[in-house]
C-alpha cells in the first residue's frame, strides 16, 4: 500500500479509519495535556511516567493470560501512577534532585518490565505474541472500542480542562499565590498530573512506552513557538498532535507497517523543527533577520549621529565637508554613506559630504528616541 | 497602645529537614504599619512571610489575621512573591497577570468578568503599566515585571499585604514609584510588610521594623529600635559606619 492508496482508503476502509481516528485523538489529547506538562516544567515526568507503565501491561497479561487492550490499560495506569507517587515521594522525603529520582523510576520499572516481558516470551503460550509491540507502537493493533475509550477520555479532559482553566493558569504560573488565593493546589496537581498518565497510558499502544514522552511534548512545544497566549498554545498543540498522529500513522501503515511510535514521533519532531527555524516571533530565522536589521540601522544611526555632531558645529547645518573626515569613524563605511543618501539624509558632492535638514532633523531626535524607548 | 493587632504570630517555629530556619517567633504587627523585614540572607525573611501565608507548613506555631486563623481570612491578605519565582516566559500578557489577583474573590470556576477587568486596568494605571496591558510578560523589565506583580496584589484590594523583595532588581525610578504605592496604602491604613535588604532606606520608607535572625532579635517603631545596637545583634557584625548619616 502506498500513500496515495492510503488516503483513499481511509474514506472507505474501516479499519484504516478507526486507527487514522484513534491516532488524531490521541494526538490532541496528548498535546492539550502536554502543555501543561511543558510549562509546569515536568517534561520529563512524561517519560518516566510511560517507562513505569511496561510493568503494569507485562502483568495484566501473566494475570489475564490473553491479550485485552482494555485490561493491559488499567495495568499501565496502575503502575504508572504508582510510578508518579513513588517519585514524588523519592522527591519529598530524601535530598535526591527530581531528576535522579526520575531517572531512577524510569529505569527501574523499565527494566522490570522487560524481564516480565522476556519471561512472558519464554513461555508456551501461542497469546504472547505482539506483547513487545507495545515498546514501540502499533496502531495496526487499534480497535474501535480503544478508540472510544480515547473519545470518552479526551472529551472528560478537555472538559476538566475549561472548568478548572483559570485554577489550572494560576497554579501554572505561580503556584505560590494560588495558595495564597485559598485554592487547593495539591487537588489541582493530583488532577492535571492524573490526566497525564491517563494520556500517556492511552499512546502506550499507538506510540509506545519508549516514545511516548515525545508525543507530549513535542506538540506543545511547537506551538509555543506560535503564540504569548496559554489558550491558543493549548488548542495549537491539540492540532499539531492530531496532525502528527495522523501523518505518522499514514506514513507508518504506507511503507509495511512500520512501528507506529517513531514515525508519528518524527512528524512531531518535523513540526517542532519547522516551528523552531519559522515561527515569526520567536523563531531562529526571523531572529537573526531582526538581529541583523537592527545592528545595520544601529551603525547607519551611529554614522547619522556622528555626521551630526560636525554639522552642528557649523553654524549653516548644510555646510558641506570632507567624507575623509568620516574615515576615522568607526562604523564608518561607503555603503552607509550611500544608504544615508538614499534615505535623503546627506547629499554628496564629489568627495564632500553635507547634510539635509531632513538628516539634521532625524540625527536631533535619534537621542531622544534612545533615552525615551528605554525601559523604565 | 489601642490600636488593633493585624498580625499575630506565636511560637513560630520552621525547619527545612533538621535544620532550624525560624524558632519561636512572636510577632505582633500593629494595624497600618509600614513594616520592614530585615535580616542577613538565610535570615528567614521570606520563610516568615511564607508560613503566616501558609505557604510553608511550620513545625509549630500559630497564625492570627485581625485575631481569626489566617485560613478565614485569607481575603484580607494580599501577596507580592519575589519576582524570581515565577517563569516570565510563561504565555500570558501583563492584564492577564493582574486579573489573577481577581481570582481569589471570585473563588472557583467562576471567570473573571467586566468588573474584573475594571479593576486590573485601574490597578495597572496605578502603578504606571497601563500602556503595557497587553504586553507579553517576558518582553517586560525587570522594574515593570515588580509593577506588574504589585498592581496583582493591587486588585486583591485587600487589608494586608505581604511583599517579598519588591524593590530588588529594580532602578531608583521603580524603587521611589512603589514605596509611593507603599505610603498610599499605609496612607488608606492598609498594613504593609516588606521583606527589605537596604538597610540605608529603612529610616526613610518605613515606620516599623522586625530584626529577624532565625530568631526575632526586636520589633518596634523604627524611630526607637533601628538603632547600631539591634543591627549588630542581627548581622553579627559592627553597622555603625553603613548607619552613620
Amino acid at each position: 500500500m502506498n500513500l496515495k492508496e492510503y488516503i483513499e482508503l481511509v474514506f472507505t476502509d474501516y479499519t484504516l479509519r478507526t486507527i487514522t481516528l484513534g491516532t488524531a485523538v490521541l494526538g490532541a489529547i496528548c498535546g492539550m495535556l502536554g502543555s501543561f506538562a511543558v510549562l509546569r516544567k515536568q517534561s520529563l515526568l512524561g517519560d518516566a511516567i510511560s517507562h513505569a507503565s511496561l510493568p503494569g501491561i507485562a502483568i495484566a497479561f501473566l494475570i489475564i493470560g490473553t491479550k485485552n487492550s482494555s485490561v493491559f490499560l488499567i495495568g499501565a495506569l496502575i503502575s504508572g501512577l504508582v510510578g508518579t507517587f513513588w517519585i514524588r515521594g523519592i522527591i519529598r522525603k530524601t535530598h535526591l534532585k527530581s531528576d535522579t529520582a526520575l531517572g531512577l523510576i524510569l529505569s527501574l520499572f523499565f527494566g522490570f518490565g522487560m524481564l516480565l516481558l522476556t519471561y512472558i516470551q519464554k513461555r508456551p503460550n501461542a497469546n504472547q505474541a505482539g506483547l513487545e509491540s507495545y515498546l514501540f507502537g502499533q496502531a495496526a493493533t487499534l480497535l474501535e472500542n480503544d478508540v472510544w475509550i480515547m473519545v470518552i477520555v479526551t472529551s472528560i479532559s478537555l472538559l476538566i480542562l475549561l472548568i478548572f482553566w483559570k485554577e489550572l493558569k494560576l497554579l501554572l504560573f505561580d503556584s505560590d499565590y494560588t495558595k495564597t488565593l485559598g485554592f487547593n493546589t495539591k487537588f489541582l496537581d493530583i488532577l492535571i498530573t492524573t490526566f497525564i498518565v491517563i494520556a500517556i497510558v492511552l499512546g502506550l499502544q499507538t506510540v509506545g512506552v519508549v516514545l511516548m514522552s515525545a508525543m507530549l511534548l513535542a506538540p506543545a512545544a511547537a506551538a509555543r513557538q506560535w503564540t504569548n497566549s496559554l489558550s491558543v498554545m493549548v488548542i495549537l498543540a491539540a492540532l499539531f498532535g492530531a496532525l502528527s498522529g495522523v501523518f505518522g500513522t499514514a506514513i507508518s501503515a504506507s511503507y509495511n507497517n512500520l512501528s507506529t511510535g517513531p514515525v508519528i514521533v518524527l512528524v512531531a519532531g518535523v513540526f517542532v523543527l519547522f516551528s523552531f527555524i519559522f515561527s515569526p516571533q520567536r523563531g531562529l530565522l526571523f531572529r537573526e533577520i531582526r538581529f541583523r536589521k537592527n545592528r545595520r540601522d544601529l551603525k547607519l544611526h551611529k554614522t547619522l549621529s556622528f555626521m551630526y555632531d560636525i554639522a552642528s558645529t557649523h553654524e549653516n547645518i548644510t555646510h558641506p565637508h570632507a567624507i575623509r573626515i568620516l574615515n576615522n569613524f568607526q562604523g564608518f563605511t561607503k555603503k552607509s554613506l550611500q544608504e544615508l543618501e538614499d534615505k535623503n539624509y546627506v547629499k554628496i558632492d564629489g568627495n564632500m559630504w553635507s547634510m539635509t535638514e531632513i538628516g539634521y532633523k532625524t540625527a536631533a531626535n535619534l537621542y531622544n528616541q534612545l533615552t525615551n524607548s528605554k525601559d523604565e | 497602645m489601642d490600636t488593633a493587632i493585624a498580625v499575630q504570630v506565636d511560637d513560630l517555629t520552621v525547619a527545612y529537614n533538621y535544620k532550624p530556619v525560624l524558632w519561636d517567633i512572636d510577632l505582633s504587627i500593629p494595624e497600618g504599619v509600614l513594616m520592614a523585614i530585615v535580616g542577613p540572607n538565610g535570615a528567614g525573611k521570606s520563610t516568615l512571610i511564607k508560613s503566616i501565608l501558609g505557604i510553608i507548613k511550620p513545625i509549630a506555631g500559630s497564625i492570627q489575621i485581625y485575631k481569626k486563623p489566617y485560613k478565614k481570612q485569607r481575603s484580607l491578605v494580599a501577596y507580592v512573591p519575589q519576582k524570581g519565582s515565577v517563569d516570565w516566559d510563561f504565555p500570558t500578557t501583563a492584564l492577564d497577570v493582574v486579573m489573577m489577583g481577581t481570582y481569589g474573590s471570585l473563588g472557583w470556576i467562576k471567570r473573571p468578568g467586566q468588573k474584573e477587568k475594571k479593576a486590573s486596568l485601574e490597578a495597572l494605571e496605578k502603578v504606571g503599566m497601563l500602556g503595557f496591558k497587553n504586553r507579553q510578560i517576558s518582553q517586560l523589565s525587570g522594574g515593570q515585571q515588580q509593577r506588574i506583580f504589585l498592581a496583582r496584589a493591587l486588585v486583591q484590594n485587600a487589608s494586608i499585604y505581604f511583599m517579598d523583595e519588591p524593590f530588588q532588581g529594580v532602578d531608583a525610578t521603580t524603587e521611589k514609584a512603589i514605596i509611593n504605592i507603599l505610603k498610599e496604602l499605609r496612607k488608606a491604613g492598609k498594613t504593609v510588610i516588606v521583606v527589605h535588604h537596604d538597610l540605608q532606606t529603612v529610616p526613610e520608607y518605613f515606620d516599623w521594623v522586625t530584626f529577624l535572625n532565625v530568631k526575632k532579635i526586636a520589633t518596634g517603631p523604627v524611630k526607637d529600635i533601628f538603632n547600631d545596637d539591634n543591627l549588630t545583634k542581627t548581622y553579627g557584625i559592627n553597622y555603625k559606619v553603613a548607619i552613620n548619616k
